[in-house]
């Protein structure tokens, strides 16, 4: 398309390769942007359970899921509404540490993410292997805030942000692919920022 | 979360991007500004649903944001209220550089969640900017004929900072000024006691405003009885 009259490039483009196409630097901000009335979720009830298409459905209470190995991810995330926030620190457990122990049926290709709130959203099993996925607690070393899906959130951060789900609670092992939340309302099933998956009919 | 399935089938399907131009340009208050544009190839849309607006440099660098739509969908342009963020790139833009006449990139309608049905009882709980999904969803009951299935309380801080405030009030919704005081209330937040009647034979509340709107919003309609599913939000703003 022509280029619109009188605008012009404002923005640096961030950190050399870092900022995926149509998408901003937000810096220090970090948005909230949610669908649902925020949850207030005590960590003494929380439980999180990885079932489906598993050997041995498994459920962690608060205490047991920090007695799994911790991991980090320290880098960029992405959101749908085209800001970026560049080198973020969480920290959790990966979700292979949870999958291992539950033992994931072969023929599993597909992970849904449920959150008490009753959102979900659906991913591929490979976009959450191979230490591309955790469920996360502590942001730059403090807990999460409710409002930013503590006490625990999925962390996807090479897809948009909206396949993190905040407040989450199961991860269900599936065969076929079924939609979340989002994904039944117009976003696109997989949400790869480089390649601009943003809504149903984008490549 | 309840899903309505039904939801999700109308106007399933993808949008593309296509191109609106600028037919009427006003500002109701020094930080707003309207838009109201003609879209080609325009598809239907719902009220409370948005539109993303794309601006392209002459390098191809490009910049987006979507802006929810306030026109119901019998308007035969599309009209949006913008804030003029500070260093706002798209926003200020539309505000300061953007004239009557000018073609701009456009993608919508989108959102299957955040929007009214035209026929569920519901209410409309918004604050400052966040009314627009509120006049859209108002404007689409008069269309049919059933404003008494929308129910509308506007808060702003005063009347300056409250856009169509008396469209809103003309069609009988709540307006309540947090920092202005009028003849029928004085200053402050609503209450419980302001919104419950509000809530009586309504299945459904949409909340829209800043995040600390919302956060604010949403606790009253819970503690007014209001279950937590039957809550959609549209919330925007940041926290550090």
């Amino acid at each position: 398309m022509p280029a619109t009259r009188g605008f012009f490039r404002r923005r640096p483009d961030g950190p050399a390769g870092r900022l995926p196409p149509g998408q901003y630097d937000v810096g220090g901000n970090w948005p909230v942007l949610t669908a649902e009335v925020t949850p207030r979720i005590d960590r003494e009830s929380w439980t999180l359970g990885v079932d489906g298409l598993v050997d041995r459905p498994t459920t962690w209470t608060w205490d047991e899921v920090q007695q799994l190995p911790r991991s980090s991810y320290h880098g960029d995330i992405h959101c749908v509404t085209t800001w970026s926030k560049f080198d973020v620190v969480f920290a959790g457990v990966s979700v292979d540490s949870l999958l291992e122990a539950a033992g994931p049926d072969p023929r599993a290709e597909f992970m849904i993410a449920h959150s008490s709130t009753g959102y979900t959203t659906n991913l591929p099993l490979a976009d959450v292997t191979g230490g591309k996925a955790w469920v996360v607690w502590e942001y730059d070393g403090r807990p999460l805030t409710a409002e930013h899906g503590g006490p625990v959130r999925l962390l996807v951060p090479h897809l948009y942000f909206w396949k993190s789900a905040k407040w989450i609670s199961r991860l269900e092992l599936t065969v076929e692919d079924r939609a979340g939340f989002w994904e039944r309302n117009g976003y696109h099933d997989r949400g790869d920022p480089w390649l601009e998956q943003r809504y149903q009919g984008d490549p | 979360m309840t899903t309505d399935e039904s939801f999700a089938s109308v106007g399933a399907g993808s949008t593309a991007w296509t191109t609106g131009r600028i037919i009427t340009k006003d500002f109701p208050a020094p930080h707003l500004v309207r838009l109201r544009m003609h879209v080609e190839d325009r598809h239907r849309h719902w009220p409370g649903q948005h539109y993303l607006i794309r601006l392209r440099a002459p390098d191809d660098y490009t910049a987006q944001r979507s802006y929810s739509v306030a026109s119901d969908d019998s308007d035969p342009l599309v009209e949006f209220l913008v804030e003029r963020l500070p260093a706002g790139e798209v926003s200020e833009f539309l505000a300061d550089v953007a004239e009557v006449g000018d073609l701009l990139e456009m993608r919508g309608p989108i959102g299957r969640w955040f929007r009214w049905d035209t026929y569920t009882p519901a209410l409309c709980l918004v604050g400052g900017t966040g009314v627009v999904p509120a006049v859209a969803m108002t404007r689409a009951a008069r269309h049919h004929g059933r404003s008494d299935l929308i129910r509308v309380m506007a808060v702003g801080r005063s009347p300056e900072a409250l856009p169509y405030a008396e469209e809103l009030a003309a069609a009988g919704a709540a307006i309540v000024y947090t920092r202005h005081p009028t003849s029928a209330r004085p200053p402050g937040p609503p209450t419980r006691a302001e919104i419950t009647p509000l809530l009586a034979g309504t299945q459904l509340a949409y909340v829209c405003g800043s995040s600390r709107f919302a956060d604010f919003a949403e606790t009253l309609l819970v503690e007014a009885g209001l279950s937590a599913e039957a809550i959609r939000v549209e919330r925007f703003g940041v926290t550090g």
